[in-house]
């Protein structure tokens, strides 16, 4: 039996154009109207005339000068066609250049504002967002999904802009040039049209399907890469070749049937236009025969008709691409409509200075609508007191800190702060004052100074050392091969659990809250270092109201007030002393300890 | 060329598709260029001369000649196609291979990154140089040699001033190709930076967000997005400058010959019909030469990629399983022993040793306790006995059968860890309980997950033992995370259960839940556990005491807690609220004092 790793895929889109989605992805073209049409004009007159006149001007030469029979052989006219064209190549030369600045300066700019909009509006989404989805995929509408536009919105409008108006002209041209042949040769555009989209429909699916093959294997390989000590640790490494096996033949057989289709594509459209040229020639040659048509128009017309299929092809391409990018546009789409669930009320004002009394007054909330975290949970606690809050795993504790800093919203109820309800403040001036330390400390790639005085950028050399010399960080740090300015990289994996504990110490101190939050922060630091962050949290939490979340009963037994929580109700409170004095779940916790140390 | 004979063997069992690619675009290209000889012959032999009896053979010939050559084009496509995508299956089989026999101390250093584009971009550079881009690059130089063969077939003195253009485009190519290189590789650069602003933004969005960065990060998210929209910019404007200038070269050589050869015409000196074929000859010849510099960036690139993928391949392996393991006994007792073990991180030459002079008995059903502050050598231990590391002297041996001569994956299957950070899959959570052991059936893994007290809330998540976890456990909280793995460890039933802080998460009732279940399952076989809880070794046999790699302190919870030292300190900041045994403890040093 083989394993299974489970991959979230996106699905075959094969519906009909979403003319909403388009519409709103070109809003954002709107701030370059000017320069669109610009680039559109410039392109259309001089790029695209040169184009549809050259090959009327060999006629020209052709059938007035060279050709034997009826030509006047003077040199003087071919010269002077020759000096018309080279003048146009001139000209076409300046527009060229002109268009392609203009096109992908559009395009770029386009792509920035859309994803510093997307990212902006991410910055705003709330925990619940964060909570449901996996950062990669996040990631991907980021990055991906932005850049698979970008064609779309540069070169993408500009050129089927300019193939559309190409088509009409040489269309219009032909007509004019010799209306029977004309009508003859287009009898094919249909035919051609035809063959190709329903070839290019299924190629499109096909490659979706490698696509979604591919990306797969990227998932499982950044995984497999990320866990790849305990796939050795468990010998797990033959069936996860045996998976990987499996997973990258499946996606060669996709791929081969994508491009034997994906091939098949110029040889139909030759095979197809060859129709055309089979008209051309024959019907042509007739057409001399009866003196209604000469070699230089002959000649010009095998030429245009050699453009005609370019423009069309391109537009079938730009039509598949459209439909891949709308996806694209559409998964943007989805993440910018979510709407911050903790959002900032429209008459929010700044929380002035903290002064630290905290309250929460009758609080209710839950993660999911039918399973409560905290169930009507009050507690006052003046300006300045530290507290710990102790209960067990899912009792409720971070639900409180969650709340406090604001990461969700309480469901009924409400957390005051200096008397102010927190909902009333900005969320800036609210989070900006309160610091926290996580179980989980995330470490930046950057230098290990930079992580510290991530809380507060503008600290100077001198502070970030003091801080980190406070809270026993200093002595390791200096050890590192590059001192402060040691790189660290990929969530600081070079560090240990401990190292990377004390450097988000340091950086709560660095930047010096007004509340400050440790959420079971101490579990990974050994004892010898705890004993000396113990001595450094005393001016750590002087002058601040603190909260302290901690599995240890030896870090919390200083604590103004405990807190003990169970299944997210407050059961007992006060200090050490007291609660130790009376029989309940804090005694029962402190002598449980003890019990399994003799047990 | 090098780099190719490398990667020899992922292709050459395709040679067949290769030869195919090549010769069917050689050959498509060889018709394509007969198609101008069929107009020239219209024009001179039935068009002026007015004789038209042969229109009807030249259409068909001329439709004919289309359809073989789309045909022989589909060959290449085909084949370029098959030989590259089987190309690329073999690489990334092989890469994904290797990169499972690498030993720790590869991972210790390589980035997730830079990894996952060599077995996907890299991969995907080789694919199309070896598919296609060579093939193409052949192409080029057959269609320039039959091109100007056939012109100096049809008239030799225009052909030779059409020659004039070869240098120049060629040289405008390649100076094209040189400017845009380095831009391509700082598009790469602002890429990964943008990625990486990204993915720790959202990573570390508590951080962020508890920090109220978002301005701050908006700056770093905003340098990489800037950078990024600027070298694209870059790389326009060197298409701006070029491709005007082939073009116009191009075009300004049709002109050239309308008139050059025009006046040829006239003169006499050669026919209309050779005018138009050399026309439709000189359009062929330009293209490909234009795209000259991608081909030869192609394939510079491509052998980029394929010296970072033979460099993954041909990586040295630190920890190989022996050729010839000793086979285990039939009577497996279960002694580990350390003798005198030394070990220095491959990787950190200039730092002390990890471990100094260790020595170790462990008879099976021991539990062994170690205690140490960061970097001390804990964790050393144990991952040498997994074969982690190799020692740097001594050994380690099990059952008297040095680890290094045991089969590597069976010394493997009889120990278990769990390592300080859970790693969990993303996939079901039976799946990831059931990881060491796919056999396992429903109950083994319940059962599994109760040791770990981990059935509880299991149940209580929506979809029970079907819940997906994934992306390193998202949605779990930390302890929630390492219950699982320790399920996980507990389901393979080892002879040797390490648990490497892997219970710091979890609060001490849990812990102490746990660890009476594991006495029951792990009676007779042995346990290591690291910890800084004092709670958590209480009860080894033998707790020993790491300071900078050296043992310290060793022996039981009660001779240690009476002896001065690491271990007594640790014992009084964790328990220093405990009245009555500090009081035991006051009494005995006033007696010592006193």
């Amino acid at each position: 039996m083989s394993r299974q790793f489970q991959y979230q895929d996106d699905v075959l889109i094969e519906k009909s154009f979403n003319w909403k989605q388009m519409a709103r992805l070109f809003d954002y073209l709107k701030p370059y109207k000017g320069a669109v049409t610009r680039v559109v004009f410039v392109m259309m007159v001089f790029g695209m005339l040169t184009r549809l006149a050259v090959p009327y001007l060999m006629s020209l030469a052709i059938d007035k000068v060279i050709d034997p029979d009826r030509g006047n052989g003077s040199m003087g006219y071919l010269t002077i066609v020759f000096c018309v064209m080279l003048a146009m190549y001139g000209l076409r030369w300046w527009a060229q250049n002109y268009t392609i600045r203009h096109t992908n300066d559009i395009g770029q700019k386009v792509i920035y504002d859309l994803r510093s909009a997307l990212f902006k509006h991410v910055q705003t989404l709330s925990f619940r967002f964060f909570d449901k989805r996996p950062a990669g995929s996040v990631l991907v509408r980021i990055t991906n999904d932005v850049n698979a536009l970008q064609d779309l919105l540069s070169n993408g409008v500009v050129n089927s802009v300019i193939d559309i108006a190409q088509l009409a002209g040489i269309v219009v041209i032909l007509l004019v040039l010799q209306p029977k042949l004309a009508l003859a040769v287009m009898i094919t555009v249909p035919l051609l049209i035809f063959v190709s989209s329903s070839l290019r429909k299924r190629t499109r699916m096909a490659w979706q399907t490698v696509r979604i093959k591919q990306s797969r294997i990227n998932s499982h390989l950044n995984e497999a890469i990320q866990g790849m000590r305990v796939t050795q640790a468990f010998s797990q490494e033959k069936e996860n070749m045996r998976f990987f096996d499996n997973l990258n033949g499946s996606s060669v057989r996709s791929w081969n049937f994508a491009s034997a289709l994906n091939q098949l594509f110029g040889p139909v459209i030759e095979v197809t236009s060859a129709v055309g040229t089979l008209i051309l020639l024959l019907y042509g040659t007739h057409l001399i025969q009866q003196e209604e048509l000469t070699v230089g128009v002959l000649v010009a017309f095998i030429t245009y008709v050699g453009n005609f299929w370019e423009p069309i092809n391109r537009l079938g391409q730009m039509y598949s691409q459209l439909l891949i990018s709308m996806s694209s546009a559409e998964r943007i789409f989805e993440y910018m409509d979510e709407k911050p669930i903790v959002a900032e009320q429209e008459d929010a004002r700044p929380l002035p200075d903290i002064k630290g009394r905290v309250q929460f007054d009758h609080v209710v909330f839950g993660y999911d609508p039918d399973r409560l975290a905290l169930k009507n949970v009050s507690f006052d606690i003046k300006p300045g007191m530290t507290v710990a809050l102790v209960g067990h795993t899912g009792s409720g504790k971070s639900t409180i800190v969650n709340l406090l800093c604001r990461f969700y919203d309480v469901n009924s109820g409400a957390v005051r702060i200096d008397g102010m309800d927190i909902r009333e403040a900005t969320l800036d001036s609210l989070r900006r004052q309160i610091g926290i330390v996580m179980q989980d400390t995330f470490i930046f790639s950057g230098s290990i100074r930079d992580n510290i005085r991530y809380g507060r950028p503008e600290a100077s050399d001198a502070e970030v050392e003091a801080a980190a010399r406070s809270v026993r960080a200093h002595d390791f740090i200096v050890k590192l091969p590059d001192g402060y300015d040691t790189q660290v990289q990929e969530r600081g994996s070079a560090l240990s659990m401990g190292q990377r504990q004390l450097l988000s110490f340091a950086r709560a101190l660095l930047a010096d809250p007004r509340i400050l939050i440790m959420d079971e922060a101490t579990a990974s630091i050994d004892t010898e270092t705890e004993v000396r962050i113990q001595e450094a949290l005393g001016t750590l939490l002087e002058h601040r109201t603190s909260f302290i979340v901690a599995h240890r009963l030896s870090t919390i037994r200083h604590a103004d007030l405990i807190l003990v929580l169970d299944h997210g109700v407050i059961v007992d409170q006060g200090n050490h002393e007291e609660l130790m004095r009376r029989p309940g779940h804090y005694r029962n916790l402190i002598e449980a300890q003890y019990r399994f140390l003799s047990a | 060329m090098d780099i190719f004979r490398g990667l020899k063997q992922f292709f050459w069992p395709d040679k067949g598709f290769l030869t195919g690619s090549v010769l069917g675009l050689a050959v498509a290209t060889a018709i394509g260029l007969v198609y101008p000889l069929l107009l020239r012959t219209l024009i001179d032999d039935m068009i002026t001369p007015r004789e038209f009896d042969g229109i009807m053979g030249l259409a068909l010939l001329a439709v004919a000649l289309i359809v073989v050559k789309a045909g022989f084009q589909y060959v290449h496509g085909f084949c370029g196609g098959r030989l590259g995508n089987r190309l690329a299956y073999r690489m990334r089989n092989a890469s994904y291979d290797k990169l499972q026999k690498l030993s720790f101390s590869f991972y210790d250093q390589a980035r997730t990154g830079d990894l996952m584009s060599r077995l996907t971009a890299d991969i995907e550079g080789i694919r199309n140089f070896v598919g296609f881009g060579f093939a193409q690059l052949l192409n080029t130089m057959f269609l320039v040699l039959f091109g100007y063969g056939m012109m100096f077939y049809v008239d030799w003195p225009m052909a030779l001033m059409m020659l004039g253009i070869i240098p120049i485009i060629g040289y405008t190519a390649i100076r094209f190709e040189l400017q845009i290189h380095p831009i391509f590789r700082t598009i790469r650069i602002a890429i990964s930076k943008l990625t990486t602003s990204v993915q720790e933004n959202i990573m570390g969005v508590r951080t962020v967000k508890s920090y109220d960065s978002a301005s701050y990060e908006y700056g770093k998210f905003d340098e990489g997005n800037t950078q990024y929209k600027e070298n694209n910019l870059s790389i326009a404007g060197v298409w701006a400058t070029y491709f005007p200038i082939i073009e116009f070269v191009a075009s300004f050589s049709v002109a050239l010959l309308l008139l050059v050869g025009g006046w040829r015409v006239i003169a006499g000196h050669m026919q209309l019909g050779d005018l138009v074929a050399l026309n439709a000859m000189l359009g062929m010849i330009v293209a490909p030469l234009w795209t000259l510099g991608f081909q030869i960036n192609n394939y510079t690139m491509s052998k980029a990629a394929g010296e970072r993928l033979l460099e993954l391949l041909n990586r040295h392996v630190d920890v190989q399983a022996p050729a010839h393991p000793i086979l285990p006994k039939a009577e497996r007792a279960g002694v580990i022993r350390y003798h005198d073990v030394t070990f220095r991180y491959p990787n950190h030459e200039h730092q002390p040793s990890a471990l100094v002079n260790f020595d170790l008995t462990a008879a099976p059903g021991s539990v062994i306790g170690l205690l140490g502050g960061t970097g001390s050598g804990k964790s050393t231990v144990v991952q040498l006995l997994l074969r982690a590391y190799d020692v740097t002297s001594g050994a380690i041996t099990l059952d008297g059968a040095d680890i290094r001569q045991l089969d590597l994956s069976e010394l493997r299957r009889r120990t278990a860890i769990v390592f300080q950070e859970s790693f969990l899959f993303s996939t079901t959570i039976r799946e990831n309980i059931s990881y060491g052991r796919a056999d396992a059936t429903q109950e083994e893994i319940e059962q599994a997950a109760k040791l770990a007290d981990a059935h509880g809330f299991i149940m209580e998540l929506p979809g029970g033992y079907d819940t997906i976890v994934g992306e390193r456990g998202m949605g779990l909280s930390g302890g929630q995370k390492q219950r699982i793995a320790l399920a996980r460890a507990f389901l393979i039933r080892p002879e040797v259960l390490v648990l490497d802080d892997s219970t710091s998460a979890l609060d001490m009732e849990t812990e102490h839940r746990i660890q009476l279940a594991l006495r029951q399952v792990m009676k007779g076989r042995t346990v290591f556990i690291i910890a800084h809880r004092i709670s958590s070794l209480r009860h080894a046999d033998e707790i020993i005491v790491l300071d900078k790699g050296h043992a310290v302190q060793r022996g039981r919870h009660e001779e240690l807690v009476r002896l001065p030292g690491l271990y007594r300190e640790t014992y009084r900041t964790q328990f220093a609220d405990r009245p009555d045994e500090l009081g035991e403890e006051s009494a005995s040093g006033r007696k010592v004092s006193g």
